[in-house]
């Protein structure tokens, strides 16, 4: 009867410990050296000259003019393109058209095209040179390097983000939810705050913080269409080449590091919420 | 309420879901809709719910044409394949929504609305579950829940589509039996859609059976059996 040996049960889904742990270790290697190293350099070099020479930078009038900026590119263009994108989401998703799947692919190409392309193609289409860019400035409504242009060329870059995040949980969810809260009685406005929202919210909440990431990070296209006037065009990021490019060191790092401060933000902002929700993120997950 | 149904047709592009059927419902019967796959059945509950429009024909409502009217206006109770209950809602918030989405002028008070909430809680049978999310419930329970959802628009007629469908065999019998119930108390028009011929003899006063987008014969069950229509119900309700 006692003859049955009792083993230390062997878990069937784990690895040996030899490639465990030099699987942990070359992801942690690659993180550390592509991800982290940078973002410390950043910061180190920033205070090369201690928090005084930092803080000195931050109180250029071209610097604050640069933040001013692409913070207020930001609160543009993310809600317009949080818009836009459920907006395109939802006809992909719950509607059948004909063109659909040239929708689709259109959505995706400001992922193909460089942004530096971008830039150029709302010169071309704006500028001085063309009809319609002639027409606008005589009438006293510049857009090429002007700050609708860079609106234009951050909505273009940033567009992708929301609808990407969006389509596949959309389609995933199908439209059984809506159809059943307008059979109760619901409008479509209701329906769509009160059942569409609510079940698309994390992914949008993804699509967001994306989207406000680039926007405050884009460099390429905003560069071409803005001109990079000085405390007129220029962004955080255009504005961080400048200082560079004129061997301003301490100035460049440290509104780089404020650019990786913003983006860090938004990482703590997500966690923070993906926390706080944990137990209704857990209770409405599928199986 | 009697639904009447006159020369109703469906195409989606090409495909002819459905060709010109006409059925007479009487006020307060119990109807299964029986086919195999792709016959139709599922395209003829949905027109009668608002959420399809017909090609070309007319829908009554206690001789009233409503075949314009909007699925909201339909006031019809619907219960999906899938039961499609709220996922982020409690069963309580579930039960609940089509009375809170009415016009303010219509909306009972939040203790009216928690009152008869609780009043169909206890009618199905699960009076403790108003505080669980949908994913904590058996899928018998999530089918009873999706009953008293529609149930609580206090709609004119009841519509549910294979409400059985995804439950195993004990589990269906039950539910079968709560359905008859239900039905027989509250006296709603009820139409449901099963392939199961079995369940559609046993539960239905009136079984139409379909095939192809077509009406085969319509009947009480006794009637089918006894003299099927065409050599397709004889087959199909001989299985
Ligand atoms: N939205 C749609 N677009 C195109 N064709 C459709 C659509 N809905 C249904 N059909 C077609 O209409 C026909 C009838 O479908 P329906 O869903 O009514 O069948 P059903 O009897 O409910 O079948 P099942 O038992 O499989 O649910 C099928 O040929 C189906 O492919
Ligand atoms: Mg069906």
């Amino acid at each position: 009867m006692s003859d049955i040996v009792l083993s230390r049960p062997v878990p069937v889904t784990t690895e040996p410990p030899l490639i465990r742990s030099l699987l942990i270790g070359l992801a942690l290697t690659f993180v550390a050296l592509f991800l982290f190293a940078p973002l410390v350099t950043v910061f180190v070099e920033a205070l090369k000259q201690g928090w005084a020479g930092a803080l000195d930078a931050l109180r250029m009038p071209d610097a604050q003019a640069a933040i001013r900026m692409t913070l207020t590119i930001a609160a543009i263009a993310v809600p317009i393109n949080a818009i836009f994108g459920i907006a395109a989401a939802w006809a992909i998703t719950k509607f059948d058209f004909r063109g659909k799947a040239f929708l689709i692919t259109l959505i995706d190409l400001p992922f193909a095209v460089s942004p530096v392309v971008a830039g150029l193609m709302l010169v071309l289409l704006f500028g001085a040179n063309s009809t319609l860019g002639g027409w606008l400035i005589a009438n006293d409504m510049p857009i090429v390097f002007a700050f609708p242009g860079i609106i234009m060329a951050t909505l273009f870059v940033t567009f992708p983000f929301v609808a990407r995040e969006l389509i596949p949980v959309m389609i995933e969810q199908g439209r059984a939810e809506e159809e059943a809260a307008l059979t109760l009685g619901a409008s479509g406005w209701r329906t769509f705050f009160t059942v569409t929202l609510p079940n698309i919210r994390w992914a949008l909440l993804y699509g967001v913080l994306l989207c406000n990431a680039r926007a405050m990070g884009e460099f390429g296209a905003v560069a071409v269409v803005s001109g990079k006037i000085r405390g007129e065009t220029a962004t955080m990021p255009t504005m961080v080449e400048m200082f560079y490019n004129e061997y301003l060191a301490v100035a460049a790092f440290t509104l780089a590091a404020v650019l990786a401060m913003l983006a860090l933000l938004t990482l703590l902002l997500k966690s923070l919420l993906e926390w706080r929700h944990a137990d209704l993120l857990a209770a409405t997950r599928r199986h | 309420m009697n639904i009447e149904i006159e020369e109703l047709a469906k195409e989606f592009g090409t495909t002819r879901a459905l060709h010109p059927v006409s059925l007479s419902i009487p006020s307060g019967a119990l109807v299964a809709l029986l086919g195999p796959s792709g016959s139709g059945k599922t395209t003829l509950l949905r027109i009668l719910g608002g959420l399809e429009f017909p090609t070309s024909g007319r829908v009554l409502f206690g001789g009233q044409d409503a075949t314009g009217l909007s699925v909201q206006e339909r006031r019809a109770g619907f219960v999906f394949q899938s039961y499609a209950l709220f996922k982020h809602m409690t069963v309580f918030e579930n039960i609940a929504y089509g009375l809170r989405a009415r016009k303010r002028r219509e909306r009972p008070a939040e203790a009216e609305v928690g009152r008869r909430v609780n009043k169909l809680l206890d009618l199905i049978q699960l009076p403790d579950i108003g505080t669980r999310y949908p994913n904590q419930l058996s899928g018998g329970q999530r089918q009873r829940v999706a009953l008293a959802r529609a149930l609580a628009i206090e709609p004119r007629m009841l519509l549910l589509d294979e409400p059985f469908g995804a439950l195993d065999a004990k589990v269906r019998k039950e539910l079968r039996q709560g359905l008859r119930e239900i039905h027989d108390r509250t006296g709603l028009t009820t139409v449901f859609v099963t392939h199961d011929q079995e369940e559609a003899m046993e539960l239905a006063d009136l079984v139409v059976v379909m095939s192809m987008g077509r009406i085969e014969q319509v009947g009480k069950p006794d009637e089918i059996r006894a003299k099927p229509a065409t050599d397709f119900v004889r087959d199909f309700t001989a299985a």
